[in-house]
């Protein structure tokens, strides 16, 4: 009897002791992750309340959900499937002025680790009919609200953000490619054999940032995530010479293209916007804006390489050209 | 008692078949070895390389490896459908044919799915499908569908075996020892009393309905993994009917070509006669007059209003594909339609013929839906590398396929070897329904 009395108190002590050590570690840790809190705006509530210490010194109470990790912070597979709170991503992507600089692809292949020919953003010269003249399209995954890859994703290996993006966890993914399949706009990648560049360790894997690839696992378009965490725009969109790609928030109604910042809604209503496909029912989440009033001439957008230009020999305008000797 | 007598007898006249294994036998079963080895290889080159060493690129994520996992589960399926009915409706030729059918459900019910193995890039995380199940995904459907119609396959098929294998106890003095121990562990105390067989009966009848719905969702399921999808050429509500008539179509087929091996080569002319055959002809006319009304609904409607995507896809196949589509949409349906017609055609090697191309006919069939779809989406291809533009299957995807027919086939042999090919209790119970006593018809081709 005395004994258990005793053992009772020790663990009581203990538990007093950890109580302790947490309630002061969580206010130390938390007076950092305030700074950082995503917004004052409601949340929805986790029901887990955190204790912070304001920088002025007070004590407060705050839901979970409503600390951000640090925006340079290495999210896990598990942490990347909740999404950025209160965020609706959107892209729009003006034709008009686009004339195959490439810097959009290059740049992302650059931050993603891609090979020469692996393109999450791809440019495909499109013509709408044969009275029409084609025009340069840059095509990201759509990251569609309605999205048929997710749908048929047998393991949860790629799924849909509350603010928006479709990810494709790669630790999770088997290679089934029914994905592939099923994405009618052809966004989808998969890693066929294994390359050097998936040994590289330094930078922990997160769907965020889809660096390392892994052999047999699908890869695309990720809008950027880890950039976004941060402010900053997708890299296609922050490099590209011309301002073609605008991104922003559905919810704040605003897209920026790094140089002029515009009403989203305003834009797509004063232009004309539409979403490729729209027959599909996918609902994309990026918008194009039709290919009047260029500023470029199409010829433009063949001063580069011989093998990209190779890639549309199929339309019929570009035999054309070739014909007159232009290119 | 003159039952058990007769049984003896049948034991005695089917044990070569068990027994024996003469030298071509031997030669075979090394050359099938031999084919499956080499697949063995290309699977482990596969697996070591990555699957850059498969035509398989980006567009054409799905090869012939899909093509023969459809191929094989719809054998199984229309196995099913075919002995089930059989079964049902105690058909009184199903005796001859009724074990052939249904081995060839059960082998090819666990080599389709081998197939779709070889197209998952990321073997060592199957078990993913379980730990995280999602069961808004077809993949989930199609697995608990087969994993179920495959139980329920193998039930059926062992059901059917229990009384040879009572009969095969009970008369193998001279056999190995592993061999009766493995009968009468398999027999499990079968004595073939009036209330014994009753029961079996009811049981197998049971099944035997329940097989074919659990094949019907199986393939339909199946059917659905491409018509779910947004893609033209897959995208169609008669998908899933289609499917299980372009099952039943090859599967018929298969049955003839194996009832004509298995005839020739353990001469069982008396067993597996030409009446066999003409009705096997029948179904598969009655088939293939089925097959070929839903593959012209098919393409008929798809070129009539020409959709820009639909109309790009029959492009492809009506260039690119030109002879595939003819040989399989034309020749596969309208030969075998032509020689089945006709009552002067209707020999046994005429038939078997035509059973063969009808084989062929849908497997290409089947590659004509897989893969022009993929060279085909909705946004079109602009690419450099021709391997991402064209599908073309490699010799790894090729060893592979051939040793999965060499896997079928061998497992056939195997199973033969097993339990003779002609079920004895089948002619036991005609004898003693039928005509009564020994002077009966099966006795009459006996001689």
């Amino acid at each position: 009897m005395e004994k258990g009395n005793t053992k009772k108190g020790s663990t009581n002590r203990r538990k007093f002791l950890k109580i302790g050590l947490l309630s002061g570690a969580t206010t130390v840790a938390g007076a950092t992750l305030l700074a950082n809190l995503a917004s004052e705006e409601e949340l929805q509530a986790s029901g887990e309340k955190i204790r912070v210490l304001t920088p002025d010194g007070k004590m407060v109470e705050v839901d979970a959900e409503s600390i951000n990790n640090y925006p340079e912070a290495h999210i896990t597979p598990a942490e990347s499937r909740k999404g950025i709170p209160d965020r609706k991503f959107v892209m729009v992507i003006d034709l008009a002025k686009c004339k195959n600089a490439r810097n959009c692809v290059e740049s992302c292949q650059k931050a993603h680790n891609l090979d020469y020919n692996e393109e999450f953003m791809k440019i495909q010269l499109i013509q709408d009919h044969e009275e029409a003249e084609p025009y340069w399209f840059p095509k990201p995954c759509y990251h569609c609200d309605e999205p048929p890859c997710v749908t048929v994703c047998p393991t949860g290996a790629t799924f849909k953000r509350d603010d928006g993006i479709v990810l494709i966890d790669n630790d999770r993914c088997i290679g089934c490619k029914f994905c592939i399949t099923s994405c009618p706009y052809s966004a989808r990648q998969f890693n066929w054999s294994h390359k050097p560049k998936f040994d590289d360790t330094s930078q922990p894997y997160s769907p965020e940032t889809s660096v390392p690839g892994t052999e047999g696992t699908v890869m695309k378009c990720d809008f950027c995530p880890d950039m976004l965490r941060q402010g900053k725009l997708p890299y296609c969109a922050s490099s590209c010479p011309m301002g073609v790609i605008y991104f922003g928030d559905k919810n704040e109604d605003m897209v920026t293209n790094g140089e002029e910042t515009v009403r989203f809604s305003e834009l797509i209503n004063d232009r004309g916007g539409y979403r490729h496909l729209e027959h599909l029912g996918t609902k994309p989440n990026v918008y194009y804006l039709p290919a009047v009033n260029r500023q470029f001439p199409l010829e433009r957008g063949f001063d580069v390489d011989e093998e990209i230009i190779e890639r549309y020999k199929d339309v019929p305008f570009v035999q054309d050209l070739k014909d007159q000797g232009k290119i | 008692m003159d039952v058990d007598i007769r049984k003896r007898e049948l034991v005695k006249e089917f044990s070569p078949m068990l027994l024996k294994s003469t030298k071509w036998s031997k030669i075979w079963i090394g050359i099938l070895v031999g084919f499956i080895l080499w697949g063995l290889a290309a699977f482990v080159i596969q697996v070591i390389k990555g699957h850059e060493v498969t035509g398989m690129r980006d567009n054409v994520v799905w090869g012939i490896y899909i093509i023969n996992f459809i191929f094989f589960v719809c054998l199984s399926y229309s196995g099913a459908f075919i002995s089930g009915i059989l079964h049902f409706f105690k058909t009184p030729w199903k005796n001859s044919v009724s074990r052939i059918v249904e081995i060839i459900t059960v082998v090819s019910l666990i080599i389709g799915p081998i197939f779709i193995l070889l197209c998952i890039g990321r073997l060592d995380r199957l078990h993913y499908l379980f730990l995280y199940p999602r069961i808004q995904s077809p993949i989930t459907w199609d697995i608990i569908a087969i994993i179920t119609d495959l139980i329920g396959c193998f039930i059926y098929l062992y059901l059917t075996f229990i009384p040879d294998f009572a009969i095969l106890r009970d008369n193998s003095e001279d056999v190995p020892k592993w061999r009766r121990k493995l009968y009468t562990f398999l027999a499990i105390g079968y004595r073939d009393t009036p209330t014994q067989r009753n029961r079996l009966h009811k049981i197998t009848r049971i099944m035997s309905a329940m097989i074919i719905a659990l094949a019907i969702v199986a393939y339909t399921v199946l059917a659905w993994i491409f018509s779910l999808t947004l893609q033209p050429g897959w995208n169609s509500t008669i998908f899933a009917p289609y499917f299980i008539v372009a099952g039943l179509y090859s599967g018929v087929g298969v049955i003839i070509i194996a009832m004509y091996l298995i005839r020739k080569y353990f001469k069982l002319d008396h067993y597996i006669r030409k009446v066999h055959f003409i009705g096997a002809g029948v179904i598969l006319l009655v088939i293939s007059l089925l097959f070929g009304y839903f593959t012209f609904s098919e393409y008929f409607s798809r070129w009539f209003s020409h959709k820009t995507h639909d109309a790009n896809l029959l492009n492809t196949l009506f260039n690119r594909y030109f002879w595939e589509f003819i040989f399989a949409n034309y020749i596969g349906v309208l030969v075998p339609i032509v020689i089945l017609f006709f009552k002067k055609f209707r020999t046994i090697k005429s038939i078997t013929f035509a059973a063969i191309i009808a084989v062929l006919g849908l497997w290409l069939n089947r590659y004509l839906i897989v893969v022009p779809t993929l060279e085909t989406p909705y946004l079109p291809i602009q690419d450099t590398r021709p391997e991402f533009i064209h599908y073309s299957a490699t010799w790894v995807e090729w060893a592979l396929s051939f040793a999965g027919i060499a896997a079928f086939v061998l497992f056939f042999i195997l199973i033969m070897r097993l339990v003779p090919i002609i079920p004895m209790s089948g002619i036991i119970d005609y004898e003693r329904e039928g005509k009564g006593g020994t002077n009966s018809v099966t006795q009459h081709q006996l001689k």
